[in-house]
């Protein structure tokens, strides 16, 4: 038997989301900014940030929680993403750059270059972008988890291959002559789309379209741990030779899950971009995908809304944190909530929450069970 | 001998004599000085020219300021006292005594220069600093002429390696020697050839370089005599770059078995992945920078942070900074070792049979530790310097080896042994083994296994910290370093086999090696990606590294 895609859980957070993705916009752009519910607009950014980090956690919850697969690498898919719509939108800026040169952005204006390396072909088109965005960390995540599972990396191996992929990918992205802006990355986007990035509008549109997403992203990977695929993920996890002596080809299962996470991944690194107006290697950096791991740890693992809450609960403590006088302290406190989640909350929170709820309703049916057991047959209750 | 060869030889003896007998028929150098400068007085060039040479050739300590002031037109003579000056800001003062001379006397001239005289200034300082009595100094006005290659100096090169005594300035004056006359077209054709000879001996870039550009009109013969040299030096200079490069792997290999040794304990033997593992390096190399910082103010100061209460402990003052790394191997050995026993003890030993969560929560110690490193220590990197006898370098061939390198791979290589020999032949190694053989089978023969637990993480710890000691001298000392060591260490000990100590060794050096000799091909940054996707790549092939330990352990 499967679960329920649309429980009342999964509800609840759609409507959430909703209200957030109309309300948020609405009271950017109708209310005036002397007003009380004005919400400002690098508010907004920041809000827009986190629900592309929250979609990013979701793609890790899909593989960690319910496959056991702890990718330390996921980063590099949401950079790999950023980077597709990154250079889309270095091509919207065409001749109004520094240097005006209509064809090549600034930066290989500034290197000499000639001509466009083949890289960048199509990419001044919406929808090649787009495509980009799925395909190719969709790829990377398909050939790398295509050598990995075959031959049966699991556990941590897999997680410190992942790691050495996004430090390779972060060496070679921080070289100049490979083509994507060096250490500075791209930056200095003017449109999307033709519409101004820098706009309120612009950025309100974003947002809603970021809560839309990661709408979306949660109700396929409901879909997905709520099937049969999703049973047998979790079949994986729980005793992975046992999946395969059943005669389930678990290496293909693995793949397919880490695929699509990864495309979820590079979906929530392409709306980040022109949210915060810069890509740099930096996302690359082994650092930042095990921190995102970190944020399904504390909501949860393996429940989903746990990732998505974990995601924004933490990195709201961050901004708060390291825009304070508590900034150098800000380590401390991440570095305290690995120890103390793994040590003390190892459900997360929404999974303690939910395991309680498990706890105390089979609590409850034990005690109805006994009690009309105990009515029928008194004797034989002893 | 062919008769060019001895002619020249002769012409060099003949030079020689009239040299020797210059400065030994006078009595002694100051009259063979005395006697330059009265050549000053006639205001002729000619006069003014000889006077140089004979200053040069007079090989006086007062010789070299008189030329410099000649150059810098600062030289003048007063016909009536017989005496030369030189002007030293406003004052003039006596060339032979030093003495100054106030009030200036009044019909000064000052002696006249002209393009000719200036070449043969330049010339005579040149021999004189070729003469200087520091030998580092003759090696590289050696050195400057083999560069400039100017054919004035000639004369000064043969006369200086007639007296040059030092092997090494020998040699660098018989190759400048050799540089001069290759490029003069002027030269007799046997001391081009010998000149050829001497390059080829010298047998390196630069001598390729000026075996390449002889000027044209080089007669065919001598041609084919650089030519054949110069394949003859491109072939050794390929075998030395090889060699280059396998040292160059060597040292990379020793820093990165350092920096994975310890992680082969903890992570290899007892299965824990330590994330802090890099930052036990850092806190072993920030000990270093402790105990020189106590040395260099001979006192080590102990008091609570912010308070003025605390106690000074004077150190000796024959403790110098030559003792700084002897103490600090143990020091940091203690230090990180009772840090990694206290993370076991609070955090691990919780976590056993968790090994994801193990990453994560040891991956929060380790930014917890940078941090405190930072509030404790500041954000820039410290200084931490080299003791004398690890500081310079030799040379073998064309072969610089510094000395920090070769006693770092030393080092690395006793540790290892050391290590070895512990897990091998002590009791503490025993049990070791025994408990991460077969736990249960261990306890219940009453070995305590969570004791041997910490302790086996204690040593991978201080491990580490040892290393770290190592890595501050050539690395930054700063909160970050360990950052730079974490993803390569795991590197070594999956690429190695996990659980096989051999394996670590012989995987830090494989990816040494490999990374270096990558590098001329593909750049440093290139050459360390192209690695990482090898191991990636590598790993699928064999998922239990290089020496995969053989059982029938199934995992769930």
């Amino acid at each position: 038997m499967t679960p329920r895609v649309l429980d009342p859980g999964t509800i609840a957070f759609l409507i959430i989301l909703a209200v957030a993705a109309i309300g948020v916009p609405l009271l950017n752009l109708a209310t005036q900014d002397s007003s009380a519910l004005h919400v400002p607009t690098y508010l907004m950014a920041l809000f827009g940030k986190y629900v592309c980090f929250a979609l990013l956690a979701l793609s890790i919850d899909l593989i960690w929680g319910f496959c056991g697969i702890l990718s330390l690498g996921h980063g590099a898919f949401f950079a790999l993403g950023g980077y597709a719509m990154g250079m889309y939108l270095m091509r919207q800026i065409g001749g109004r750059g520094v240097y005006g040169n209509p064809l090549l952005p600034d930066f290989m204006v500034f290197l000499n270059w000639k001509e466009l390396p083949l890289a960048w072909w199509g990419l001044s088109s919406f929808p090649y972008a787009v495509l980009m965005v799925l395909l190719v960390p969709g790829l990377l995540a398909l050939v790398f988890g295509w050598f990995a599972f075959r031959s049966r990396v699991t556990g941590v191996h897999f997680s410190i291959i992942t790691q050495a992929m996004t430090f390779a990918l972060l060496l070679a992205f921080f070289r100049n002559d490979f083509g994507f802006g060096g250490n500075n990355g791209l930056t200095d986007f003017k449109d999307i789309l033709g519409f101004n990035v820098q706009a309120d509008t612009t950025r309100a549109a974003l947002f809603a379209i970021s809560c839309v997403a990661l709408a979306l992203g949660y109700v396929v990977c409901r879909v997905l741990v709520s099937s049969k695929f999703g049973m047998v993920l979790i079949a994986i996890r729980d005793a992975e030779s046992r999946a395969r002596f059943l005669g389930y080809r678990v290496e293909s299962y693995k793949l397919a899950v880490f695929t699509i996470s990864a495309c979820m991944a590079g979906v929530a690194g392409a709306l980040y971009v022109p949210q915060v107006g810069i890509i740099n290697p930096g996302e690359f950096s082994p650092a930042n995908s095990i921190e995102a791991v970190i944020w399904v740890a504390v909501g949860g693992r393996g429940t989903l809304v746990g990732a998505v809450a974990g995601a924004i609960l933490v990195n709201y403590a961050k901004t708060t944190f390291t825009s304070g006088p508590l900034a150098p302290y800000w380590l401390f406190l991440l570095g305290g909530l690995f120890v103390g989640v793994t040590l003390w909350l190892p459900r997360g929170i929404f999974g303690t929450i939910a395991h309680w709820r498990a706890f105390r309703r089979s609590r409850l049916a034990e005690a109805d069970a006994s009690d009309a057991s105990a009515s029928a047959k008194p004797l034989a209750a002893e | 001998m062919s008769p060019g060869r001895r002619r020249l030889r002769a012409l060099f003896v003949a030079t020689f004599a009239v040299l020797l007998t210059l400065v030994l028929t006078s009595p002694t150098f100051a009259d063979a000085f005395d006697d330059a400068l009265a050549n000053f007085f006639t205001n002729s060039y000619a006069d003014t020219e000889v006077g140089v040479t004979a200053l040069a050739a007079a090989g006086d300590f007062r010789a070299a300021p008189v030329l410099k002031a000649l150059q810098d037109g600062k030289l003048a003579v007063d016909p009536s006292s017989r005496r030369v000056l030189i002007e030293d800001g406003v004052a003039w003062r006596d060339a032979a005594s030093g003495a100054a001379m106030s009030p200036a006397p009044a019909d000064l001239k000052r002696v006249r220069l002209n393009n000719r005289l200036r070449r043969a200034v330049d010339a005579a300082l040149g021999a004189l600093t070729l003469r200087a009595p520091d030998p580092a100094r003759r090696l590289e006005a050696a050195q400057a002429v083999f560069k400039s290659r100017d054919a004035g100096a000639l004369a000064a090169v043969d006369a200086a390696l007639a007296q040059e005594t030092d092997a090494r300035v020998k040699a660098a004056l018989a190759d400048a020697r050799a540089a001069i006359l290759i490029t003069s077209a002027e030269a007799p054709e046997a001391a081009r050839i010998e000149a050829v000879a001497v390059l080829r001996e010298r047998g390196d870039q630069s001598a390729l370089a000026l075996l390449g550009s002889l000027p044209p009109g080089t007669p065919a013969i001598l041609q084919r005599a650089a030519d054949s040299a110069a394949s003859a030096i491109r072939g050794r200079l390929q075998v030395w770059e090889a060699v280059q490069n396998a040292w160059y792997g060597l040292s990379l290999g020793s820093v990165l078995l350092l920096a994975a040794i310890g992680l082969a304990i903890t992570f290899g033997v007892m299965g824990v992945i330590n994330m802090a593992h890099g930052e036990m390096v850092m806190l072993g190399a920030y000990t270093t920078f402790v105990v020189q910082e106590a040395i260099r103010q001979k006192a080590i100061v102990l008091s609570l942070p912010g308070t003025d209460i605390g106690v000074i402990l004077p150190l000796p003052a024959a403790l110098t900074l030559d003792w700084s790394l002897p103490i600090a191997v143990p020091l940091a050995f203690v230090v990180t070792g009772l840090v990694g026993i206290l993370i076991e003890r609070s955090v691990i030993r919780f976590l056993y049979g968790r090994p994801l969560e193990t990453l994560l929560a040891t991956w929060g110690i380790s930014l917890i530790l940078q941090q405190a490193v930072r509030t404790g220590f500041g954000p820039t990197n410290k200084e931490v310097s080299n003791p004398s006898w690890m500081s310079g370098a030799f040379e073998i061939g064309q072969l610089a080896i510094t000395w920090n390198r070769l006693w770092i791979l030393c080092f690395s290589l006793a540790t290892f042994a050391l290590l070895l020999t512990m897990l091998r032949w002590t009791r503490l190694g025993l049990e070791m083994r025994a408990v991460t053989q077969n736990r249960s089978m261990a306890a219940a023969v009453g070995i305590r296994t969570a004791r041997i637990d910490a302790l086996t993480f204690g040593l991978g710890s201080g491990i580490a910290g040892i290393a770290g000691v190592a890595l501050s001298q050539i690395d930054n000392v700063s909160p970050n370093l360990g950052q730079s060591y974490i993803i390569d260490s795991f590197m070594v000990v999956v690429f190695g086999g996990v659980g096989n100590l051999w394996g670590t060794l012989v995987g830090a050096f494989t990816l040494g090696i490999a990374n270096k000799f990558l590098e001329p091909f593909a750049g440093a940054v290139l050459g360390k990606i192209a690695i990482l996707v090898l191991i990636i790549l590598f790993i699928q092939r064999r998922p239990r590294g290089l020496f995969a330990l053989k059982g029938r352990a199934v995992e769930a």
